[in-house]
């Protein structure tokens, strides 16, 4: 409204009120093309996946709906129960350990440790890799005949054998390794960076108190950390629940379907064996689980902004 | 400050170094590995272990990789796809950050009506599992003609990366002070006047950021590439998993493992020259994201 009163009389009004205008319009000319982009791009396409979904498509999208009936072909297929108690083993796993390891590290990290940033980038290198670069390194050193095995063999274990890569009930795990492995060093640097924001004066409270390093960190400092707890674990279920080049480099899905995850599935199904409303269904589903983490954490940051 | 310096007495420290040192040959391994392997001859993989050194080196699986190795029905190496790469991820960080830049812009200094609408949609957009987005996005590319092209591929990454680009300048430029904007504004500065005279000056270090993170993300992308191109225009992702999944003839594992570090070079090489700004962007998109 000010620029209103402020505008001056006589022929400069009509070229100030027209640059007045564009002002007040350029910023939004400069974002419409990322709304429009995301728009369509994201909110555009998750309605017509959602579409599809309700759908019989298979080869070619076709619009004759058929209810929630994708949905229900896909509670009863065995590779989709398959995936998704993959996904609640390989998450579990990889979150936990992830954790584990990044807490660890980022505590023993924290004791003014020599060549802190050296030892850092070593940590942390694997995420600037290519999963499929991940999964092919890992491939070649699990190999069941050439790989770890002929290591120990060489090295005098004779009896020790290890063929997960292709034990179909083992392989699974094997995803969980390589995927700690490249992970893991993100998770330490997180928590580091939560460490180093922690007022030091507690610490030396709690030694003047008599409290013990392990108990003073379990006790006082740890859970200080509750927010970067959980913004690790919605970035690493993020990761888990998208997790597809991995397992496509280490086993394709295979032995069989053993390490299908939900990504995968929706991948072959939608692009290569021509069920694309099972696919748009799975990926829905997927969608679902991401919400169903989203949702309680936003709620929960916005929350607390608030009391702040 | 002193006793806390003093940490414990020399056992426990010991025990320190020995997990971090112990930690570091756990993440270097692959990598050595990956190495040695891609120098040795076949023969000498057959016969050696995972971490014996090549009897005699040789580049036979860095060449092969490079120019001859088969990946799917072609044999001509990764040469080709390693340039798509290139081709497709250099315009694709240069677009994605400069839309983020103004949109950080426009999101942090010039809110409107639906401004922050629009970033809670760009916010929910970094998190949406794209499997949501692939099918109806390769129908589009397929009526706009650009199915199985390097510029299909960057539109693609454009747009699902300009909601993180967005994040991180709208996050940084939220620090700046609003007086400053508010200043030139009473001067007669107009929208891109304040941009490029006050906050560009400032950007050097989100500009980092936002490059090397897009960089590292497109490089690495492997589910666009393998749904959205086909052939001539793959990107090197999808040709080393080809590659390794191409199951004519006797497996060559230092040609696997030279292909790999082909794959990996660019972005290790921009993690050891630029790691400050890539942590910097992996931390910021996980914590404010």
């Amino acid at each position: 409204m000010e620029h209103i009163q402020r505008r001056p009389t006589g022929v400069a009004r009509a070229s100030s009120g027209l640059m007045d205008g564009l002002q007040r319009w350029l910023p939004k000319l400069v974002v419409a093309p990322t709304f429009i982009l995301i728009g369509i791009g994201i909110y555009g396409y998750m309605l017509w996946t959602g579409v599809l979904s309700f759908t019989n498509s298979s080869f070619l999208p076709s619009y004759d709906f058929v209810g929630l009936a994708q949905y229900a072909k896909l509670m009863e297929s065995e590779r989709w129960l398959v995936a998704s108690r993959n996904l609640a083993i390989f998450g579990g796993l990889f979150i936990g350990i992830c954790l584990l390891i990044g807490v660890v590290l980022a505590i023993f990290l924290d004791q003014r440790i020599r060549q802190e940033g050296a030892i850092r980038t070593i940590y942390l290198y694997p995420m600037a890799l290519s999963m499929i670069v991940t999964g092919t390194v890992w491939r070649w050193i699990l190999n069941p005949s050439l790989g770890l095995e002929k290591l120990m063999h060489d090295w005098g274990w004779t009896s020790f054998s290890f063929d997960w890569l292709v034990d179909s009930d083992f392989a699974i795990y094997t995803i969980v390794m390589a995927a700690v492995w490249q992970a893991s060093g993100f998770v330490m640097a997180l928590f580091l960076a939560g460490l180093r924001g922690v007022d030091s004066s507690i610490m030396r409270a709690a030694r003047v108190d008599g409290a013990s390093l392990p108990v003073i960190y379990w006790k006082i400092i740890l859970p200080s950390l509750r927010p970067v707890f959980f913004s690790s674990v919605m970035v690493l279920a993020h990761i888990a629940i998208k997790s597809f080049d991995l397992v496509m480099a280490m086993t394709s899905g295979g032995p069989g379907y053993s390490t299908d995850l939900p990504a995968v599935f929706m991948y072959a199904h939608t692009f290569t064996r021509g069920q694309m409303g099972l696919g748009s269904a799975s990926a829905m589903l997927m969608l679902g689980a991401i919400l169903a983490l989203l949702v309680p954490y936003l709620y929960s940051e916005l929350r607390e902004k608030r009391h702040d | 400050m002193t006793d806390v310096v003093r940490t414990g007495f020399r056992p426990s420290r010991i025990a320190i170094y020995g997990v971090l040192l112990l930690a570091c040959l756990v993440y270097l391994i692959p990598l050595i590995i990956m190495l040695i392997t891609s120098f040795k001859t076949p023969m000498d993989i057959r016969t050696g272990n995972l971490l014996a050194l090549p009897t005699d080196w040789t580049v036979m699986g860095w060449t092969k990789a490079w120019s001859e190795a088969c990946t799917g029905v072609q044999c001509e190496g990764v040469r080709g796809f390693f340039w798509n790469s290139f081709k497709m991820t250099v315009p694709a960080v240069l677009i994605s950050t400069l839309l983020g830049a103004f949109n950080g812009y426009v999101l942090s200094k010039w809110k409107f009506k639906g401004s922050d609408l629009m970033f809670g949609m760009l916010l929910f957009g970094c998190f949406v599992p794209f499997q949501v987005v692939l099918l109806p996005m390769a129908a589009t590319l397929g009526k706009l003609g650009l199915a199985n092209t390097t510029a299909g591929l960057v539109l693609v990454h454009v747009i699902y990366g300009v909601a993180f680009t967005t994040l991180f300048f709208r996050n940084y430029y939220v620090a700046v002070p609003d007086a400053l904007v508010k200043a030139a504004r009473l001067d007669g500065a107009g929208f891109f006047t304040i941009f490029f005279r006050i906050l560009l000056p400032l950007s050097t270090p989100i500009f980092m950021v936002s490059l090397i993170w897009q960089f590292t993300q497109i490089w690495n992308d492997f589910l666009f590439g393998v749904v959205f191109a086909s052939g001539d225009s793959q990107p090197i992702t999808v040709a080393l998993n080809n590659l390794v999944n191409t199951s004519t003839g006797v497996k060559e594992y230092n040609v696997d493992m030279a292909a790999a570090m082909i794959a990996a070079l660019p972005t290790l090489v921009v993690y050891i020259v630029a790691g400050k700004y890539f942590i910097r962007g992996l931390t910021a998109g996980s914590v404010k994201g």
